[in-house]
């Protein structure tokens, strides 16, 4: 009278996988809560750069992008290495910053407009002279908030 | 007949769908949060000024660097790494040093008279310096204020300046405006 049986035919007892939808709903929970969907195909090469004092945008709704950089090696060989401004999905020249600064302005509610914000996401190895082009075009159309794109990190090197 | 509850659905499948909606969200997540150094541009001016606003020499950081990546601070050659402790040498003046900023009394509502620096940092680049130079002298300014506005903080509250509450944030930032001008950059050096 042995209180545990022995498993006689001497197999190895399947392992339940009864947990396993809990598992996978916990890992889906996370990644549905931390996605963002990516609004838009990159044309330019941005790697951002490092900054200490780097701050969270906290009203996400409310901020449009400028990305700046060499096109990527895709397009290289159409439109060259010298950086460009993306706006939306295409290519852009400085004179269409006012546009765009009114057409996203428009689509925001009109209590919280003077709260818009350029997000400038430049490369790292871009030269100044763009950036401030656009910095002058962004005075213009009076978008006079911006934000820096850059990646927090502890140390500078 | 009627004691027969509800038959049980077979969870079976459940774990199936379960990792057909986690591939797609494994798939399209990007785990970028914006974050950057925010600024505010200057109004644009219609006419270019004739009347220059007089500052005293003592009052201004000057801060120039080149096409090559070169830092100039008050006419020293500077690594960017020493621009921190000498900006914040400027902001605060200590010692009350001749060629630092001056100070003036303010009233400031809730906690009287204060001596406040008329500081302002003058940052100018050229138009081939790059991207990454320029962002990392911001960043050093930046720092350079928030680390005197902690100390600050400190002294009066006994927290740091993100930990105060709003009306002591405006205190200190009274105490402590962060002021960068950025001059029109120079074309001497693109490449």
């Amino acid at each position: 009278m042995s209180k545990f049986k022995k498993n006689k035919s001497g197999e190895q007892p399947a392992i339940s996988t009864a947990s396993l939808p809990d598992i996978v709903f916990m890992l889906l929970f996370f990644f549905m809560v931390t996605t963002v969907m990516r609004e838009q195909d990159l044309l330019v090469k941005v790697s951002p750069p490092e900054a200490t004092e780097a701050e969270k945008i906290d009203r996400k709704d409310l901020v449009s992008y400028i990305y700046i950089g060499s096109p990527i090696e895709k397009l290289k060989a159409t439109y060259g290495s010298a950086p460009r401004i993306q706006l939306n999905d295409q290519f852009a020249t400085k004179e269409q910053i006012a546009e765009y600064v009114e057409v996203e302005r428009q689509k925001i509610n009109e209590a919280e407009r003077p709260l818009i914000t350029f997000s400038l996401k430049v490369d790292k190895d871009c030269e100044m002279g763009v950036v401030t082009d656009v910095k002058q075009e962004l005075r213009k159309a009076q978008a006079l908030k911006i934000n820096y794109s850059s990646r927090k990190t502890d140390k500078i090197k | 007949m009627a004691r027969r509850g509800l038959p049980e659905i077979n969870a079976g499948s459940m774990a199936d769908i379960a990792f057909l909606l986690l591939i797609f969200f494994l798939v399209t997540t990007t785990m970028d949060v914006d974050k950057g150094l925010l600024r505010k541009l200057p109004p644009p001016v219609d006419e270019p000024q004739n009347e220059d606003i007089k500052i005293k020499q003592r009052n201004i950081l000057e801060i120039l660097i080149n096409a090559n990546d070169q830092l100039l601070v008050e006419s020293d050659y500077i690594q960017v790494t020493q621009l921190r402790e000498k900006a914040k040498e400027f902001i605060v003046n200590p010692r009350d040093r001749e060629d630092m900023p001056e100070k003036e009394a303010k009233d400031i509502p809730g906690v009287g008279n204060v001596m406040v620096s008329k500081q302002v940092v003058s940052l100018q680049n050229d138009r081939g310096t790059s991207y990454g130079m320029y962002i990392k002298v911001q960043n050093e300014l930046i720092a350079a204020y928030n680390e005197v506005r902690d100390e600050e903080s400190k002294k009066r509250f006994g927290k740091v300046f993100k930990d105060l509450n709003e009306d002591q944030q405006k205190i200190i930032k009274e105490i402590y405006p962060q002021r960068i001008s950025e001059a029109e950059p120079k074309n001497i050096g693109t490449k």
